[in-house]
């Protein structure tokens, strides 16, 4: 922790001196909030599948102090995690960027729910087509015969 | 329209197909590192005897740069000897063999090097500044760097006395800086 201080402390430092008296501004202390929300972005380099802000291994937290460090040296989130990119390629993000080959994850799902749609669409209307074309006719029945019918459907049981 | 009905559901799981395919033929732990060809990043950090330790100190070498840790089991025991046997043949002939140990307690990591009696400098990045600054995500990894300083290959799982060779023999051909 000690350590970590002074490894903070001289950022600071450097920051200081490299900025003039007249635009040095006090550095603003780094929230935590905006550690965790740079560090949910990015992916626990030793585990499979959790970001730096859950993981509890030893990798993950000195990532959270470089993360915490870099946001102290005056960088903005986009540029922390732009530096973590340069260095481990894009896979280190845990959502890929919507660009290029990665849009297949949004577009294909899209694209196969709207298949299925006119799958099931064709198939409904297939399915009830000869309901539509054979309506049943109408059974020519003699006077004789439907009026005995009637008579015995309303004697009753 | 009926016969090309019964072509076209087919040949739209095709595509689907030739993704699945691709998808399932690439190694997920295999990642490309964006430093190919990059200069490596500088670091300083000091060694288990207490001797400072630079890339900037090896300028114009061949510099075979090794993250490693005692609790990697077995691949960094295994490469352990393949480096120093190596570092031993090639050190006259500009090459040097860098260590870095990486999250890992100092005893632990003075037991390995004792161990397997490494002699090229070996030193803790106890802050993971230098292997991040790399792109390190597993132990072991080793990265051949060139006379003029730049990454050239990383090589991820234990180092072989092929791989070594193939690697530093290839870049000791090359014309060097002044």
């Amino acid at each position: 922790m000690s350590r970590l201080g002074l490894r903070l402390l001289t950022s600071l430092f450097f920051l200081s001196a490299a900025v003039s008296p007249v635009t040095a501004q006090p550095a603003a202390p780094v929230s935590e909030e905006t550690v965790h929300e740079v560090a949910a972005q990015l992916r626990c380099v030793v585990c499979q599948n959790l970001s730096v802000d859950d993981s509890p291994s030893e990798m993950a937290s000195q990532m959270r102090a470089i993360i915490r460090d870099r946001l102290a040296a005056g960088e903005r989130p986009a540029e922390v995690r732009q530096y973590f990119v340069d260095r481990y390629g894009e896979w280190i993000l845990l959502s890929p960027p919507r660009r290029g080959f990665n849009l297949l994850v949004w577009l294909v799902p899209l694209a196969a729910v709207g298949v299925g749609l006119v799958t099931v669409a064709v198939l409904v209307r297939r399915w009830t087509r000869h309901l539509r074309d054979h309506r049943p006719t109408r059974v020519d029945v003699d006077p004789a015969m439907s009026e005995r019918i009637r008579r015995e459907v309303d004697s009753g049981p | 329209m009926r016969r090309l009905w019964r072509w076209l559901i087919p040949l739209a799981v095709l595509p689907v197909l030739a993704l699945l395919a691709y998808g399932f033929r690439v190694d997920p732990r295999d990642i490309p590192s964006p430093l190919i060809g990059r200069p490596a990043p500088a670091f300083g950090l000091t060694t288990f005897e207490g001797t400072p330790l630079s890339l900037a100190a090896h300028r114009g070498k061949v510099v075979v740069l090794n993250f490693w840790a005692s609790w990697c089991q077995p691949a960094c025991y295994e490469e352990a000897p393949v480096l120093e046997r190596n570092w031993r043949e090639y050190r006259d002939r500009g090459v040097v063999v860098v260590g870095v140990d990486i999250q890992d307690r100092r005893e632990a990591a003075e037991k390995f090097v004792r161990e397997f009696g490494l002699t090229f400098p070996n030193a803790q990045d106890l802050t993971g500044a230098v292997s991040v600054d790399y792109g390190v995500y597993g132990v072991p990894e080793t990265f051949f760097l060139d006379r003029q300083g730049r990454i050239r290959v990383k090589h991820v799982g234990a180092v072989t006395d092929a791989v070594f060779r193939a690697n530093v023999d290839r870049l000791l051909a090359e014309p060097g800086s002044p």
